[in-house]
Formats: C-alpha cells, sequence, structure tokens
C-alpha cells in the first residue's frame, strides 16, 4: 500500500509546485509593473527639476525668486539618487517653492506675457501633473508588490530572491496654485 | 507617439465603449499620434483604416445583459500578432478584464500598459469566480482609468488599487453642427436611444408614460434610435401609442445627431447599469433638452439637475410630468438647451484626450515601449531565459 501513498505525496509535491511558480510568476510581473513605473517617475521628477532651472536661468522669476527656486531644483536633482524619504523631501521641497514662485493666475499671468516664459510655463504645468499621476501610478504598484510579498510561501520560499522590497515616494506633489493642471 | 487601443466589443454595434474607443482614436489622430485600434467586428469592411480585425464576437451572457465577446485560441493568436508588429509606445486596453480581446491583451504584452475601467463590472458573484484572472490582469497594468466616480469606486472597494478619473468625452461639433433630419411627421418630437429590447435601457418606463403624453399633446412622437426587435415591445400598448412611435432603427453618428437635433425632448428612461450616460451629452450638444431618470451618474452629467430635469427610476408617471412641463414651455426649453450646451462643452473630447496623453507620457517615460509577453505561453517559458531585473 505504500506506492499510494508515495503517489499521493508526490501529487500534493507537484500540485504546490506549480503554486510556487505561478506566484513567482505574478511577483515577476508585479516587481516589473514596479521598475517601469519607478522609471517613469523618475522622468518625470527629472522633468520638472530641469524645467524649474529653466525657469530660474532665464530671467523668468525676480533674482530673489530664481536664486530660491534654481537652488531647490539643484537640490532635487542631487537627491536622485539618494533613498526614496530624502528624495521624497527634496521633491516636496521644490513643490513647496514652486508654490511660492507662482502663487496665484495673477501672477503667474503677468510673467506669461514674456512668450518665452509662457511656453515654459505650460510645459511647467504638464510637468506638474505627470509627476502627480506618475506617482500615483508608481505607489499603486509598489503597493500591489508588497501585497503579494507578504503572503507567507513568498517569504518561506524566497521567491522573491534577492530583489530589494520596493518603496514608494512619499513626497507633496501639490501643484502650483497659479498653474492649476488647465 | 504610437498607441495600441484595445476595444472589447464589436465595433459594428453601437455601444458606448466602442463610441468611447473611437472617438478617442480620432481625437489621437487629429493630435497627430498614431493610432491603431484592434477590435472584434462582424463586418470586417465597415472597419475604418485605423482599425484592425480582431476576429467576430460571440453572444454571451455577461455582466447581467448578453454581450458580444471575442476570445479563444485564434483571438490570442491574432492579438500577439498586432502587438508584435505594431511596437506601440504604449498599450491602451478598454475594459482589461472584461472577458474578450482586452484581457487577452494584457496577458500578451508587456510594457506601459493603460487600462480603462467603463462600468461596474465587478459586482456580483462574477468577482468571487474571476477574482483571481482579473487580479493578476489588473496587475500588469501601469496605469489605471476610470471614465465614472461610479466605475472608480469599484476599483477601490473590489480589486484594491486606485484609477485616475478622466470622464468621457463629446464631440460636441459634430452634435452642435447637425442638421435636424428630415421628413419626420410634425408636432412635438421625444427621442429615445438605445437597445429597445434591453430592459435596463428603460424604453417600457417611457411608452408607460405616452398615454400621459399623448393626452397633453395629441401630435406628439417618439423618434426610436437603436437596433431590436421594436413590434415586440410595443405588443400590449395602446394603438394610440403605437401609432405614435417612429422607429429609425440603427443609425450611423451623423444620422444620430441629425436626428438629436430635430428632437424637442431627449428622455433617457434607464434603470440601472449606466456608469457615465454619454448619450446625454451628446443630446445636449445638440441643443435639445434632456429628461433623465435620477441615476446617480446622470444627475452628475446634468449638473445635478441643473443642465436637465430628472425624474425618479422607473417612474413613468413623473416622466410624463417632466416631459409636458418641458414641452408647455418653449422658454425653459430653449434654457435648458443653452445650459445643456454649456455642459457639454465641458466634456468635448480635445479637453478629455489631452488628459489621456498625460497619462500616457507619464507611464511611458523610461520604458522601451510594449512588447510581446511570452511567459504566459508554456513555448515561451521554456525557450526564454528570464533577462536580469537588475537591468534597469
Amino acid at each position: 500500500m505504500t506506492w499510494v501513498w508515495v503517489a499521493v505525496l508526490l501529487g500534493v509535491l507537484a500540485v504546490f509546485g506549480l503554486y510556487l511558480s505561478m506566484t513567482a510568476g505574478r511577483l515577476d510581473r508585479l516587481h516589473r509593473r514596479v521598475d517601469t513605473s519607478a522609471a517613469a517617475l523618475d522622468v518625470q521628477l527629472l522633468r520638472r527639476s530641469a524645467l524649474a532651472l529653466d525657469l530660474a536661468g532665464t530671467g523668468v522669476f525676480d533674482p530673489a525668486t530664481a536664486v530660491v527656486v534654481g537652488d531647490s531644483a539643484h537640490r532635487a536633482r542631487a537627491a536622485s539618487d539618494d533613498d526614496q524619504v530624502s528624495r521624497g523631501l527634496a521633491e516636496s521641497d521644490l513643490s513647496r517653492v514652486l508654490g511660492l514662485a507662482l502663487p496665484d493666475e495673477e501672477e503667474v499671468g503677468e510673467l506669461r506675457e514674456d512668450p518665452d516664459a509662457r511656453g515654459m510655463l505650460d510645459e511647467m504645468a504638464g510637468a506638474c501633473l505627470r509627476v502627480q499621476l506618475a506617482r500615483r501610478f508608481h505607489n499603486d504598484a509598489v503597493r500591489a508588490c508588497r501585497q503579494v510579498r507578504r503572503q507567507r510561501a513568498v517569504r518561506w520560499f524566497r521567491l522573491a530572491g534577492h530583489t530589494p522590497l520596493p518603496q514608494t515616494l512619499e513626497m507633496d506633489d501639490t501643484p502650483p496654485p497659479g498653474l492649476p493642471p488647465r | 507617439m504610437k498607441v495600441g487601443l484595445v476595444c472589447p466589443y464589436a465595433w459594428d454595434v453601437p455601444g458606448g465603449v466602442q463610441a468611447h474607443v473611437r472617438d478617442l482614436a480620432e481625437t489621437l489622430i487629429d493630435l497627430g499620434h498614431e493610432v491603431s485600434v484592434m477590435t472584434p467586428v462582424d463586418d470586417p469592411a465597415t472597419l475604418p483604416a485605423y482599425a484592425v480585425d480582431g476576429g467576430r464576437p460571440r453572444a454571451v451572457p455577461y455582466n447581467g445583459s448578453v454581450a458580444r465577446l471575442t476570445f479563444g485560441v485564434a483571438a490570442t493568436a491574432r492579438v500577439r500578432r498586432w502587438i508584435r508588429r505594431g511596437r506601440f509606445d504604449v498599450l491602451h486596453v478598454h475594459e482589461p478584464v472584461a472577458p474578450s480581446l482586452g484581457i487577452l491583451a494584457v496577458w500578451a504584452a508587456r510594457g506601459p500598459i493603460v487600462g480603462t475601467v467603463h462600468s461596474s463590472i465587478f459586482r456580483s458573484r462574477a468577482l468571487v469566480t474571476a477574482y483571481y484572472v482579473a487580479q493578476t490582469a489588473l496587475e500588469k497594468v501601469t496605469a489605471l482609468i476610470a471614465v465614472s466616480e461610479h466605475a472608480r469606486r469599484t476599483i477601490v472597494d473590489h480589486l484594491g488599487g486606485d484609477a485616475v478619473l478622466i470622464p468621457n468625452g463629446v464631440r460636441v461639433r459634430a452634435f452642435r453642427d447637425a442638421h435636424p433630419m428630415s421628413g419626420l411627421p410634425d408636432g412635438p418630437k421625444l427621442a429615445f436611444l438605445g437597445r429597445v429590447q434591453e430592459p435596463r435601457k428603460g424604453l417600457a418606463v417611457l411608452l408607460r408614460a405616452m398615454p400621459d403624453i399623448l393626452a397633453r399633446h395629441p401630435n406628439a412622437h417618439l423618434l426610436v434610435i437603436g437596433p431590436g426587435d421594436l413590434d415586440e415591445v410595443l405588443t400590449g400598448h395602446p394603438e394610440a401609442v403605437r401609432q405614435s412611435v417612429v422607429p429609425l432603427g440603427r443609425l450611423d453618428e451623423v444620422d444620430k445627431a441629425s436626428a438629436l437635433a430635430a428632437a424637442d425632448v431627449y428622455v433617457a428612461p434607464n434603470t440601472g447599469g449606466e456608469s457615465f450616460g454619454i448619450v446625454l451629452l451628446e443630446a445636449m450638444a445638440a441643443g435639445t433638452p434632456v429628461v433623465a431618470s435620477d441615476l446617480e451618474a446622470f444627475e452628475r452629467v446634468l449638473d445635478d439637475g441643473r443642465a436637465g430635469l430628472t425624474f425618479a427610476v422607473g417612474d413613468s408617471r413623473a416622466l410624463a410630468v417632466q416631459v409636458c412641463r418641458l414641452l408647455d414651455s418653449e422658454q425653459l426649453r430653449s434654457e435648458l438647451s443653452v445650459l445643456g450646451g454649456a455642459r457639454a462643452d465641458e466634456y468635448d473630447w480635445n479637453a478629455v484626450a489631452r488628459d489621456v496623453v498625460a497619462v500616457y507620457e507619464s507611464v511611458m517615460a523610461g520604458s522601451q515601449g510594449v512588447t510581446e509577453d511570452l511567459r504566459g505561453q508554456l513555448v515561451g517559458r521554456l525557450a526564454r531565459p528570464r533577462p536580469s531585473r537588475e537591468s534597469t
């Protein structure tokens, strides 16, 4: 009778193996999605800080504003390789400074009279919206991925391999009040 | 930008999702993007140049009504080929969890995938059985868009995750410039649009209200736009009601616009299942005042009843009262016509398409575009070693 038990045991092992393989595949998809969304968020953040540097460097702002905006944009760019927490802080600072530099539509309206500035400000409005969207998508991907990584089977059988646990990016991404996203 | 759009339902059957995909595709093309649409279709000859035949749909009971969906081995192969050859920058799948081309495309692709959820598809037991499949499909979608607050809430409540709210668009100009249809009977005209036999479209509610309306406006007529066996629906209704119905059948976009423009009142007696109510906006764009049931989605489109009149869902008597209020007052009609037109402008496609492009751009950045995902196939699993993830 022992061969029956051996067969049952093998069957159970096979089903369990299949389950592990499927979960590993699912986890792989989720990691890939996190990679894509992280790359997209990175591009949008860099684009926003590049535009901030442009605005600071081309005489759109008064000198004092230009220095403050330029400084926080530099810091945000320098923090792009840091951990998520300090990057989030630097990017939040840039959001806050942009908010102070472009406080309301009236003031922005004056800046917009210069045709060069108008193009840059429009781009900045678009960039701020895209940062918001990309961050939302990224954090959503991270949340889905972490949820699967919490499962016991994933932890016990180390299905995630050496991939580090993905982190959300927490930051203030409120667009400047003077630049409503359309 | 190269965009691949996937429509889950048959292209040559009128429907909200199909119209959405078509208008989005055409607006994106106008904005200078390269667009390819893959869709099920009954007669491939009706497809526009930008659309690709995704196969014949089959009628399947789904989500409380009969849906015509395309699936199976042949459909999967077609979707894979389309993705392989398309080399899209972004893949935009409509109804990514409907068991049709959408879910096949999500399975077959990797890279930036945007999904748009149109309806509240996750109700009832369907969710429980399909949960694993739906969840896995959604896990591959990089960004979710919901066309209504209702649809967004279903995603949040049932699947976990979040979605960006981008409402439906209306081709306002096409409806505003429409010439009123000629050759229609004289007298006040009501219009109804939708599949006539579909109970949730509510034609029966409207027909039960007709005797009251005819009592006050004996020469009123009801224009019925949409496919289906009207005779079957009309049996049992009084002769006067049957005489007042003008069947227009299924109309193309141009004729639909001119029929709406010819009507004095557009009636939307829907009893449920609507997540947005695009036809209301089309009627408003055509300058026709709207009387609609007080579904949440309709209330929102009508600006909480400021841009049109509402009545309690299924209440034929209240429907008749509201219709007569409009037919009695030229002034109310012209007021609502102006307010409705302004409301429709807010939902114009150009504004909507710009928001959608912002979503595309926020997921595309840093990716190498959409490629075929071979992992779903056994061959793919065996033949292709997994590329290292650290490369990004």
